[in-house]
């Protein structure tokens, strides 16, 4: 856990309205776990004010500018724009200066991993999970349900594909993959793998259904969630989500940036989760 | 390229604040440093003039719900709801690691009724690892229709004394900027036995989501905070020096030392320093070289011949 003054080393649009920046981010193939995030500092002016959270996408190396020098280490974050910050973001060019505070938060339980897995990302969901599946014991065992509303906004299908992970793709109009929500992929893939573990990251009406097949069918269920950040790193008190069991006389308030984002669904109090929790990423459903 | 030879002149920052003794007048404000143990990572809190605590209470409160924070320009609102794990768990679990670092803490507490207020300071004052308390009297009174305590003068200066009579430590009262005439609650709280007085809390703010028309704050209305508040802050600070005879302390919107120094100007013994902190975790150490900085290249020895030197 460090603030890193860096620099941006690309910027890409992969599809209409998701950009892939790539920042140059020392440790984090050593630190970063799984669904863990950083709190991104667009730019230094104060605008906006407070930094924005993104999932880690990947951390790796890439050579340097000149053979002498060590290879660079770098994570990527994708992003899709839906407001202030992310329109700046989308602006930024190779050089410019940005601050990552990361890795942060407690992402997937990855020694739930053995055995079957099943990753379920909704849109810009699937982000966190590209590293889980990086971490499988076996990624023939492990299958990706990606769902989108329409084909552009399923990202990243192909580097899935390369971990050797089977991916499913289903768009809500029918434009890419099957017709229809990825809850009912999901469905059918628990009929043929009943044991599996699933992995879900997406939209909470998503995240919700998908609580409710697994707690049905009695398959652990280990979700991802969004809930807007000041700190991200547990002081503010503004991230919270209401834990299993939560009452006023009781309260159960877990920090989402803290305890999460990753939780076990049976963990958290699902009656009540409020629309904003989930990666809904600015869209009002 | 030529480098001159660094300056080494010293330069004391060290400020005095109702017999509490800082190192420097940068400490942060409650509810923006959680309990310190969250900024440990980031920031060397032996570097600090104090800590001060998220505000606490006799139980736990669990705060409201979320959406809890949204920013707006150049700030932020939050309705958090003073959640925290009240004092008993505070004592247990949390002060323990702040009485490892050679920093003052200043533990910052409210209460649902006056004789809430009073029974937490009475724990308080116990406390060899507490160097003063803070008041946070922007809570509404339950027993008394919800009014806010520290709106009212005569209400003020009657929770000021009950705690008053709880303690000996430096107690700091905190005032809220919203009411009509800050002056009357500040004289109200130096009656009752105040030491010092710390301003501002937030300022009552609503933002809506134009598109669902909905307040974005599940609270609907709640306290904004950061640099959108800074000119505002600075006025109250400076009509209450002018007011009182006991320091003050200076908050609202202060993200870099040249803010700081506004409200040492006008009369402020110290600082703190809130949003900053979710803005870059490393703002007040910053501050804090750049106040040396500062009074190093004006040829200031003691930054305390900055305080209250205000030009009219
Ligand atoms: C742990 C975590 C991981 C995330 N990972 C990704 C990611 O990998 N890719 C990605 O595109 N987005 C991700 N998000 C959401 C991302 O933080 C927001 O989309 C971003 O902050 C919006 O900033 P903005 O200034 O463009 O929008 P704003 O102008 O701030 O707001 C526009 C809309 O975005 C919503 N929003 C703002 N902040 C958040 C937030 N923290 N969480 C959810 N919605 C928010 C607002 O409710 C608003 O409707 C993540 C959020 C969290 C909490
Ligand atoms: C998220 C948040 C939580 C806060 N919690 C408290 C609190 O528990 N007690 C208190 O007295 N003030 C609280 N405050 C107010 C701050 O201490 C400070 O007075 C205010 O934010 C103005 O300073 P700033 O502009 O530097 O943030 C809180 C502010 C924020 C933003
Ligand atoms: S974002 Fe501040 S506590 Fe989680």
């Amino acid at each position: 856990m460090k603030n890193h003054k860096t620099i941006v080393l690309s910027n890409q649009e992969i599809a209409p309205g998701y950009f892939r920046m790539r920042i140059l981010a020392p440790d984090y193939t050593r630190l970063a776990k799984p669904g863990q995030f950083v709190m991104f500092r667009v730019q230094r002016a104060l605008l906006p004010l407070l930094r924005r959270p993104f999932g880690i996408f990947r951390a790796g190396f890439m050579p340097a500018d000149c053979d002498t020098m060590p290879p660079k280490e770098f994570i990527e974050i994708i992003y899709k724009v839906v407001g202030s910050g992310t329109e700046i973001m989308q602006g930024l060019h190779q050089g410019d200066p940005v601050e990552l505070l990361g890795p942060l938060g407690t992402g997937f339980d990855t020694g739930a991993t053995r055995g079957d897995n099943i990753l379920v990302g909704g849109g810009i969901g699937l982000v966190p999970l590209y590293m889980l599946a990086e971490s499988v014991a076996e990624p023939a065992r492990t299958q990706l349900l990606i769902g989108g509303r329409s084909r552009d906004d399923v990202i990243a299908v192909t580097e899935f594909e390369r971990l050797g992970v089977k991916t499913f793709v289903s768009t809500e109009d029918g434009s890419l993959g099957d017709a229809g929500l990825v809850t009912k992929v999901l469905e059918k893939r628990l009929e043929s793998t009943p044991q599996a573990t699933v992995f879900a990251c997406g939209p909470m009406p998503m995240l919700r259904a998908v609580a409710e097949i697994c707690r049905m069918r009695g398959v652990r269920l280990q979700v991802s969630l969004e809930e807007l950040m000041a700190c991200g790193v547990g002081a503010c008190l503004g991230c919270v989500v209401k834990g299993d069991g939560h009452s006023d006389a009781q309260p159960n308030y877990l920090c989402t940036c803290k305890v999460g984002p990753v939780f076990y669904a049976d963990d958290l109090a699902w009656e009540g989760m409020p629309a904003a929790a989930g990666g809904d990423c600015g869209e009002t459903p | 390229m030529k480098r001159r030879d660094k300056d080494t002149t010293t330069v004391n920052l060290q400020v005095e604040v109702a017999g509490i003794v800082l190192k420097n007048p940068v400490m942060p404000a409650s509810g923006t440093f959680g309990y310190g143990e969250e900024f440990a990572p980031y920031l060397d809190l032996n570097s600090l003039g104090a800590v001060v605590t998220k505000g606490l209470s006799l139980y736990p409160k669990a705060g409201n719900n979320t959406p809890r924070v949204c920013e707006t320009v150049g700030g932020m609102l939050n309705a958090i709801g003073l959640q925290n794990v009240g004092i008993d768990q505070f004592i247990a679990h949390k002060l323990p690691f702040l009485e490892q670092f050679d920093t003052p803490v200043i533990v910052n507490f409210f209460g649902n009724t006056q004789d809430e207020y009073a029974e937490v300071a009475a724990r308080l004052d116990a406390l060899p690892g507490v160097a003063g308390l803070e008041m946070n009297i922007s809570c509404p009174n339950v027993k008394h229709g919800g009014i806010v305590f520290g709106t009212d003068a005569e209400a003020a200066a009657a929770v000021v004394s009950a705690v008053r009579k709880k303690t000996t430590k430096p107690l700091i009262v905190k005032l809220t900027p919203n009411v009509t005439d800050i002056r009357q609650t500040a004289r109200a709280a130096q009656d009752a036995g105040a030491d010092a007085l710390s301003l501002i809390n937030t300022l009552t703010g609503m933002a809506v989501d134009v598109k669902t028309r909905r307040p974005r704050l599940a609270n609907t209305i709640g306290g904004l905070s950061g640099p959108a508040i800074r000119p505002i802050a600075v006025r109250l600070v400076h009509q209450v020096v002018q007011a009182v005879d006991i320091p003050v302390i200076g908050i609202g919107g202060i993200t870099r030392a040249m803010d700081a120094l506004e409200f040492l100007i006008v009369g402020a013994k110290a600082v703190q320093v809130g949003t900053a902190n979710f803005v870059d975790p490393n703002a007040m150490a910053t501050i804090i070289t750049d106040l040396e900085a500062f009074c190093r290249a004006e040829g200031i020895a003691d930054i305390n011949d900055i305080i209250g030197t205000l030009e009219l």
